[in-house]
């Protein structure tokens, strides 16, 4: 008995991450899948219904919206973030001796909740007390920067919160991986009399390329999620000129009281995060056991 | 002569304009590292500035200008009398909450990473590398897809808009990831070590407890940060499954910005986002350096 029980202690042991990992997420992804596809309002309604939530989700002109806003905001928002991160990254390389205290500055917004950002930037981005009224104030006075109101600039200024956040952890990661690099490789190109910008080009950055992905992973989960950036920044106006597949999930969920749109726009969520993710873990996963 | 003087001068000359070059580039380096810093530290600075302003100064003053005359009114009203909705006691009470639910989250949720962890990377068994893919894949759901089963589950269990039931939540979401930091640290350690214990009659719990132990400080560290700064931070999970009396310092804030009633008073909302952010920035200012690892550790996957 005692010899089985060690022998089996390990399953023992993880049966209980197995069992919630089985019934809290796949369990969980199954019953929000199900109730996609019935005409489940208020309450749950377990009849099988077809499609007719996904019909009318992507005939929803909110939907639309939202689903557009998640393309410009991500493709902005990993694009700018890889720019600057990797910028940030390469300048810090360069042997600066405060490097310390600028990478801690640099990165201290990630320590912040999304909450707060939103907040702050609220603030900054305020027509009446921010930013603009600053810049009217030193004597420019046709000076405008209305973002935050206007419905077709508004998507922006998550962009620019956003990146505020997540670019200096970018640096990071970059930063690692630059210090990675074998320094005998790059040596050897400097005794070869090779340009250091040609250095990067040609050697470093090419030698990144799993930062590269796992940053844009990193930051394409980030880009879905995003919920708590748009509720505090904009709270998905002017209108519902921010929404975004998060919000709009929010909003159907708890104020609209219409769980099968809800659900079938969770389901669209995870469709895209996992068209993205499954692939790159399944490449990760190979490499790893084969 | 002339060709002499010219052949021993021009070398000079060149690395002159070298080193002026290098001096140059050297001085636009720094100057592009400052600018970086200061946008990344105004928005810091005028919720700090704005903060300590009268209503009126921020109405007459801009932005970034230093408060004429400092005042902790809005601080304090921000900690003990802000209205969220209805109720009019500040952050106080939800930064309780939020304490109350962090620290046993984290608390529970990094044991089971490390235990966990530790049967992943040196007790294979049968499927241990299905199941590792499966839980791995759990991390990265959008949490929109499992928000409304857990409402209901919560529901079930009488948890609803409690503080158990966000404890849970929690636990449940976070495990998948302190396992990950876990496993990825002990499979660093030799396979020979664990089957020389083995040989000596060690098993799985003494192992754990005289090898990997002692070594964990470090992932631990890593782990509890991580956690902190995700259980501490989350606003779905916190708006989703509470009710006013256990709702998280997010959401309070969230509700004392969003508040309609009233004059807008911009430096009480100042101080409440500062209040919120505290814990977090005073975690990331005392121990960067594991913040860091562990930022990349959560994303630079299994």
């Amino acid at each position: 008995m005692a010899d089985w029980l060690e022998r089996h202690v390990p399953k023992i042991i993880v049966a209980p991450t197995f069992a919630a990992v089985l019934v809290f997420v796949y369990g969980f992804i199954g019953w929000t899948a199900w109730v996609s596809l019935t005409r489940s309002r208020l309450l749950p309604n377990y009849e099988f219904d077809g499609f007719i939530q996904y019909e009318r989700l992507f005939e929803a002109a909110r939907w639309y919206t939202a689903m557009n806003n998640l393309y410009i905001f991500g493709a902005l928002f990993i694009v700018l973030s890889m720019i600057i991160g990797l910028g940030l990254a390469i300048l810090l390389d360069q042997r600066i001796r405060a490097e310390g205290v600028l990478r801690t500055i640099y990165l201290y917004p990630m320590a912040l909740s999304m909450i707060v950002t939103g907040i702050a930037w609220k603030w900054i981005l305020n027509p009446g007390l921010g930013l603009e009224s600053m810049v009217k104030g030193w004597g420019f006075e046709s000076f405008s920067f209305n973002w935050l109101v206007d419905p077709k600039m508004a998507i922006f200024t998550v962009v620019l919160a956003a990146v505020w956040q997540a670019s200096g952890f970018v640096m990071a990661l970059f930063l690692a991986g630059l210090r990675s690099v074998d320094e005998e490789i790059i040596k050897a190109a400097q005794v070869d009399g090779i340009p250091t910008w040609r250095i990067y080009t040609a050697i470093i950055i090419p030698s990144m390329t799993p930062i590269f992905l796992s940053a844009f992973i990193v930051l394409v989960h980030l880009a879905i999620k995003s919920f708590d950036l748009i509720i505090a920044l904009t709270g998905g106006g002017p209108g519902y000129a921010t929404d975004m597949p998060a919000t709009y999930m929010y909003t159907m969920a708890f104020s609209r009281g219409n769980l099968g749109q809800a659900a079938s726009s969770a389901v669209v969520m995870m469709m895209v995060v996992f068209a993205i993710i499954v692939p790159y873990l399944y490449s990760e996963l190979r490499a790893k056991y084969d | 002569m002339t060709e002499q003087a010219l052949a021993f001068t021009l070398p000079a000359v060149r690395s002159r304009q070298a080193r002026i070059g290098r001096v140059a580039l050297r001085w636009g380096l720094h100057a592009m590292l400052v600018l970086f810093a200061l946008y990344y530290l105004m928005p810091l600075f005028a919720m700090v500035t704005t903060s300590l302003k009268s209503l009126e100064e921020i109405r007459t003053g801009s932005l970034i200008s230093l408060p004429r005359q400092i005042t902790f009114d809005a601080w304090r009203t921000a900690w003990s009398s802000a209205c969220t909705g209805i109720q009019c006691e500040g952050l106080r009470p939800f930064f309780w909450n939020s304490l109350l639910m962090t620290v046993p989250a984290v608390i529970i949720s990094t044991v089971i990473g490390a235990i966990n962890g530790y049967v992943f990377a040196h007790w294979r068994f049968r499927g241990a590398n299905l199941f590792f893919a499966l839980m791995l894949l759990g991390c990265f759901i959008p949490f929109q897809v499992v928000i409304l089963p857990m409402a209901r589950m919560l529901g079930l269990m009488g948890l609803a808009g409690t503080l158990p039931g966000l404890i849970l939540v929690h636990v449940i979401y976070g495990v998948a990831f302190t396992t990950l930091f876990f496993r990825n640290y002990y499979i660093t350690v030799p396979r020979e070590l664990v089957r020389a214990a083995k040989i000596d009659g060690a098993g799985f719990f003494r192992i754990f407890w005289s090898i990997f132990l002692p070594l964990s400080l470090p992932i631990v560290v890593v782990t509890i940060i991580w956690q902190f700064t995700q259980i501490w931070n989350d606003f779905l999970f916190g708006i989703s499954f509470s009710q006013s009396g256990s709702q998280p310092v997010t959401v309070a804030l969230n509700n004392i910005v969003n508040s309609t009633t009233g004059v807008k008073e911009y430096n009480v909302d100042m101080a409440a986002a500062i209040i919120a952010a505290l814990p977090t920035l005073l975690v990331y200012i005392v121990a960067g350096k594991y913040f860091i690892r562990g930022l990349t550790a959560g994303s630079v996957k299994g």
